[in-house]
């Protein structure tokens, strides 16, 4: 038995894991394009502010690798020859697998606005990006920011730890408006400014110019110029599909897969970024860019392709972030609609988080320490932390449970609620009820 | 009356530092490696929290620089029975 893995991200990593946990025996071979491996791709950001070194981004050891015993391949996968059960490798060399497993991510869509095919146009997709854009911002003296989300968030913050001038454009009003609410965008960009960085609202990039093919300035829709030796841009991701293009796997905006990971061929699995799975709660498919569920769809993608048959349970979408050096967890559905900073959807962002039922927002905290709830009829349905954690996890659990809060539920809509008490309260009987 | 208090907190941050182990909730971490970088005495706590393990690592001086420093609230203190597993 050979299982092939496109991919050397996390849910790669998971899927060898968990092959290995039931077969011991069978090959696996790990075929990626990027030339480091498998790394933190999340931990980018803080590479980018300085907290950590590069060398620290990579979790395993050549020890570790050696423990799963499987075999990495350099390379890129030009052709999936779906009827001979092969691959074809940079257009030559030919690999046969048994499973194969397509875990190839996201990558960020491109900025398209006149003027953009110079140097010092920057993106945070891999780890030869972030070491790009810290060389770059060593000399740089101004940066610009355009789009949304977390990744843009990241650059604003790591160009500006390196020193930088930063100008973050914002095409309306506030930050990240159709997660966050009013008040929890303007903690943020508040934040921003006391670190030093200029935000400009209703502001849209129409022209980029350059000296001596390097960006040197740019326009906005409004006629305002401004000089920068950077522009660094994350608009939205989009699943890598040109590998199947051409092989018939069925697609929607990603691989689609079956609650087991399978494709429309029973021998090719997908998971991660690019694959939008299945949920049987909702009878929906889904795209996420969160690093958990990568992990969790590439552990059953693995324990399915060694024949143990497991099916994924999408957990409520949740992600932890840090926004302006905020820990902030979202968690299920909080906010509707589209972001104009973004054109796709955001890395480390969930499309649950925009489908808002009927729901009521009850709200506590000051600053630093806010919480957001979102109630439904009778259980909550989202719910947002920044600065304290501590209920993140109850929160979490009876969200994804849909703990019946009626014993709560009015009290948490008065006004002033002490809603942290009461959730608090709430778990604790609650927990000993359902014996978490 | 809150000076009382204050040395309540601090009496029980004291019992919690040394009685309690570094915990972590696997599924907030994306292995970025902050914990193990910063950890004076060079415990892979990434890997602890990957496995979603206590750090009951016989060196750890629950100093709590991998807590403090985690930018995804993945680690905290808490009390455990280390001697749980060993007896079933």
């Amino acid at each position: 038995m050979r299982y092939v893995i496109i991919g050397a991200g996390v849910a790669g990593i998971s899927a060898v894991e968990a092959i290995r946990s039931v077969d011991n025996t069978g090959e696996i071979v790990m075929i990626s394009d990027d030339p480091n491996g498998y790394y933190s791709r999340p931990g980018l950001a803080y590479y980018l502010t300085g907290e950590i070194h590069d060398t620290a981004l990579f979790p395993r050891n050549k020890a570790d690798f050696q423990k799963l015993n499987f075999n990495f391949l350099r390379g890129r996968v030009t052709h999936i020859l779906r009827k001979d059960h092969a691959l074809i490798i940079d257009g030559k060399s030919r690999l046969a697998y048994d499973k194969l497993l397509i875990a190839v991510g996201a990558r960020a869509l491109p900025l398209e606005i006149p003027g953009s095919n110079v140097e010092g146009i920057v993106k945070l997709d891999h780890l030869v990006d972030a070491k790009n854009i810290v060389k770059m911002a060593k000399w740089g003296r101004s940066a610009v920011v355009v789009g949304g989300g977390i990744t843009a968030l990241e650059l604003t913050e790591g160009l500006r730890a390196r020193g930088m001038k930063v100008h973050y454009l914002l095409r309306g009003d506030r930050y990240w408006s159709n997660v966050l609410d009013k008040y929890e965008s303007e903690v943020v960009e508040k934040r921003l400014e006391e670190e030093g960085v200029i935000l400009h609202h209703h502001s849209e990039l129409k022209e980029i110019f350059s000296k001596r093919g390097h960006v040197s300035e740019v326009e906005l829709q409004d006629g305002k110029k401004i000089k920068c030796d950077m522009l660094a841009f994350a608009v939205g991701i989009r699943p890598c599909l040109e590998l199947i293009q051409d092989t018939g796997l069925a697609t929607d905006r990603g691989i689609l897969v079956n609650e087991h990971l399978q494709t429309t061929d029973p021998d090719i699995f997908s998971a991660g970024d690019v694959a939008q799975a299945f949920d049987p709660l909702t009878g929906k498919s889904i795209l996420d860019s969160l690093w958990d569920p990568a992990r969790e769809q590439g552990r059953v993608a693995g324990l399915n392709m060694a024949g143990r048959r497991t099916a994924y349970l999408k957990s409520a979408a949740f992600n932890v972030t840090r926004l302006a050096g905020l820990t902030t967890t979202i968690i299920g559905v909080v906010g509707r609609g589209r972001d104009e900073d973004m054109i796709g959807i955001a890395r480390g962002d969930s499309e649950t988080w925009r489908e808002l039922p009927e729901a009521i927002v009850a709200q506590s905290g000051f600053d630093i320490n806010h919480m957001r709830l979102l109630i439904g009829d009778s259980h909550l349905v989202g719910a947002i932390l920044m600065g304290d954690q501590t209920l993140s996890w109850p929160l979490q659990k009876m969200i994804a449970s849909k703990a019946d809060i009626s014993p709560i539920r009015e009290r948490l809509m008065e006004p002033n609620a002490k809603i942290a008490d009461l959730i608090a309260q709430f778990w604790m009987s609650w927990r000993k009820q359902t014996a978490l | 009356m809150a000076l009382l208090n204050i040395f309540k907190s601090d009496a029980s941050k004291r019992i919690v530092l040394t009685r309690g182990h570094v915990v972590s909730e696997s599924s907030r971490c994306v292995q970025c490696g902050i914990c193990s970088y910063n950890c004076p005495i060079g415990i892979n706590v990434r890997a602890h929290v990957w496995r979603n393990e206590p750090v009951n690592h016989s060196e750890c001086l629950t100093c709590g620089e991998c807590v403090a420093r985690c930018p995804r609230g993945v680690l905290s203190f808490s009390e455990i029975d280390i001697f749980a597993r060993r007896e079933e």
